[in-house]
């Protein structure tokens, strides 16, 4: 057993933070009143190497660990849930391709994200289907050398901006899960049409939008693992995203927190500091204890990752545990700060909005623990 | 060009400074090491003269312990070439200091045609090793640069002044140049940077290799302790415009007899 990170890790640990602080932080409540991609920003952090962690170092990338990456993460979101939504979103869909693609792909597909700053959208969820993954509707059909594609999907981060689809869809929706396609669509392919950008609670910076596939040809080189393979790279993907979605909260949370004990240590109300009482303090204590436990599952899960062990519990663990603490910190932090909390001069509601999305997307919190119990009653 | 830069680790700024039960020292135990920030821009400098001088090397120096060598690391991460770590105790005078760092140029085996530091270390804020060190290697040096321009051999530097005046500097090569906060924007060390960094060499050295004894101790610290607490502002009464006059009077008097500012 060791807990320590290596030196190197360290300063990947203090040059995300630094960016967090330095870059994010100071534009965050900007971006989310505006409600639009910082791209200046973006990009800075992707010449820095903080974006597309998951591209292995043989086609233009840094090969990081899984442990890496959740540092990198947990920095990031500390500097803006938002942002790093769009910049993790980069790597949810470019993983199926790591994961499920031949060299030849990967080559045609990642290497170009290791050149300049590209933006890539994972396509799984629609209208009708969003838990349910397994049942989504979105048909690929052969045709000669070619697969065409119709159907729609919702909730899709950074679709307006994509150079890169990764689409899951399905060859007859009867099979369920063992019809289940992946496939990759390049920006420009005649038939893709994007929706209006959704008008969100948080991650407002984020670009969100429903995108309608009709009869969009790619050809059947673009598809990942073969046909109606796509389930086992979706599940291997969600191994990966999941622990990174919960150091995302790692990092939303320990924000909250940081915020919350300054804010304590000044705000006087009955000739003393509020951190002077207990019931304050007993906030804090809860949210130190949960952002170190949440952090250890985290780690676990990307250890055993890094480890080529399965992980999939513990992904669920650390998503579901990570999510919800961040969204109990978070109201403590408003809750702490009072009346000003509810304020957005203040920056811990916007915290409090952010942290909600964390409990839905990459499977509810509910759907998190439905896996686990299932690892429960099915072993 | 052969560029040298010495950079310093300093505890972060938001750590909270402990003295030793014994008060020889700090507890160094709990402190979060970093460059010191006034060096990162003498590193940006150094790299800034580096790329408009094709084939110049950055070679970095430090003085201090061992334990971490996050500074020596960051400064490789943004670009220099090579480092040396002269291990020491983190306290050492500044004379001690400027020793050392003029005995690691030496061991280097590179005669320095530039050699940039930052103004001051922010732990102890002597201000004086970048002087020592240009007067022990016999070339002029400036200090608070905030502006650096010119060739691989003649270069021109404004120096910030009281008041917020500049003063206006040729120098000739070889020379160190002390970098005050405004001369470039520091780099951030990139995660590739990061990477290379771990395969660049970084030589230790011990005191005795540069030649620094006990005998050139010229400062000997006698106890650490925290500055007293600032004690609470004081609060005047003038809620109503009769206090007025009295108060000013009141106030006035006190900036001139205890602040002593007017
Ligand atoms: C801002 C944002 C960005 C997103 N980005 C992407 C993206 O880039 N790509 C992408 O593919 N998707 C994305 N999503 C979609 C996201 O993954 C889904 O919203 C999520 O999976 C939930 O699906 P749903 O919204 O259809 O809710 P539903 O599945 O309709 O769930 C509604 C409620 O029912 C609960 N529920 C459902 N089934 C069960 C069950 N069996 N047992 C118990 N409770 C259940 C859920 O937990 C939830 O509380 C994004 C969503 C948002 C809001
Ligand atoms: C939208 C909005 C509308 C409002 N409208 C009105 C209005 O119309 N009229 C009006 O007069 N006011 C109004 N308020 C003010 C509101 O009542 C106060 O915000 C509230 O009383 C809390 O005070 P505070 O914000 O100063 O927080 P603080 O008193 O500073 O409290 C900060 C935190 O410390 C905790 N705390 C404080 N003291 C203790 C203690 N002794 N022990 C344990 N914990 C403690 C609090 O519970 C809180 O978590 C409004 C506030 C908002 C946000």
């Amino acid at each position: 057993m060791d807990f320590t990170l290596t030196p190197e890790q360290l300063e990947i640990k203090d040059l995300a933070m630094k960016f967090a602080k330095n870059e994010m932080m100071p534009r965050a409540h900007e971006f989310d009143e505006k409600a639009t991609m910082p791209m200046d920003i973006l990009k800075k952090a992707w010449e820095l190497g903080l974006v597309n962690t998951c591209i292995p170092s043989e086609y233009g990338g840094n090969s990081f660990s899984a442990i890496d990456s959740m540092i990198i993460t947990e920095a990031l979101a500390y500097g803006c849930m938002g942002m790093n939504t769009a910049i993790m979103a980069n790597d949810l869909a470019l993983l199926p391709i790591v994961i499920g693609g031949t060299d030849e792909q990967k080559k045609r597909f990642l290497t170009p994200f290791t050149e300049s700053y590209k933006i890539a959208a994972f396509c799984l969820t629609e209208p009708a289907n969003g838990s349910d993954a397994g049942g989504i509707k979105t048909l690929i059909k052969e045709d000669g050398d070619d697969l065409i594609i119709s159907g729609n999907k919702m909730w899709i981060t950074n679709a307006g901006y994509a150079d890169l689809f990764v689409l899951y869809g399905t060859t007859d929706p009867t099979l369920k899960h063992k019809g289940i396609t992946a496939v990759v669509i390049e920006k420009g392919t005649p038939g893709i049409e994007l929706g209006k950008k959704e008008d969100k609670m948080g991650h407002r910076c984020s670009d969100t939008r429903a995108v309608t596939f009709n009869n969009v040809r790619i050809p059947k080189k673009n598809m990942l693992g073969g046909l109606n393979q796509g389930w086992k790279i979706a599940m291997k993907t969600l191994d990966h995203s999941r622990p990174m979605v919960a150091a995302s909260a790692v990092g939303g949370a320990t924000c909250a927190y940081d915020h919350s004990v300054k804010y304590a240590k000044e705000r006087i109300q009955f000739n003393v500091p509020i951190s002077s009482h207990q019931a304050i303090q007993f906030m804090i204590a809860e949210m130190a204890l949960k952002i170190e436990a949440a952090r250890l599952l985290v780690h676990k899960a990307a250890w055993l990752l890094d480890n080529h062990q399965p992980n999939t519990l513990l992904a669920s663990y650390a998503k579901a545990f990570a999510a919800d603490s961040c969204m109990q910190i978070t109201t403590d932090a408003v809750q702490i700060y009072g009346g000003y909390g509810y304020s957005k001069e203040y920056p811990v509601e916007k915290l409090m909005r952010d942290a909600k999305l964390i409990q839905v997307y990459e499977g509810t919190s509910q759907i998190q623990r439905l896996v686990i119990a299932k690892e429960i009653f099915t072993r | 060009m052969n560029i040298f830069v010495c950079v310093k680790q300093v505890p972060d700024t938001e750590t909270k400074i402990i003295p030793t039960a014994d008060g020889s020292f700090i507890e160094t135990n709990s402190i979060k090491w970093i460059m010191n920030p006034y060096d990162e821009y003498a590193v940006e400098q150094a790299l800034l003269v580096q790329a408009a001088n094709a084939g110049s090397t950055v070679t970095v120096l430090r003085v201090g312990s061992s334990k971490d060598t996050e500074a020596l690391r960051t400064a490789m991460a943004m670009g220099a070439d090579e480092a040396y770590l002269v291990e020491a105790q983190d306290n050492l005078d500044s004379y001690m200091i400027a020793k050392a760092l003029k005995g690691a140029i030496a061991k280097s085996g590179k005669t320095p045609d530039l050699i940039l530091s930052g103004k001051q270390a922010i732990d102890d804020d002597c201000l004086q090793v970048p002087q020592i060190l240009a007067t022990m290697l016999n070339m002029p040096s400036v200090s608070v640069v905030v502006n650096y321009e010119g060739s691989a051999t003649d270069i021109t530097v404004k120096r910030e002044v009281e008041g917020g005046a500049l003063e206006i500097y040729g120098v000739k090569l070889p020379a160190l140049i002390a970098c005050n906060k405004g001369i470039n924007t520091p780099r951030y060390a990139s995660l590739p940077g990061i990477m290379k960094a771990k395969k660049k060499p970084l030589t230790t050295l011990s005191l005795t290799d540069v030649g620094v004894s006990d005998a050139d101790k010229r400062v000997k610290y006698s106890n650490f302790q925290l500055p007293p607490e600032k004690p609470p502002g004081k609060k005047f009464d003038a809620t109503d415009a009769a206090k007025m006059a009295s108060v000013v009077k009141e106030v006035v008097g006190l900036l001139r007899t205890e602040a002593k500012v007017l």
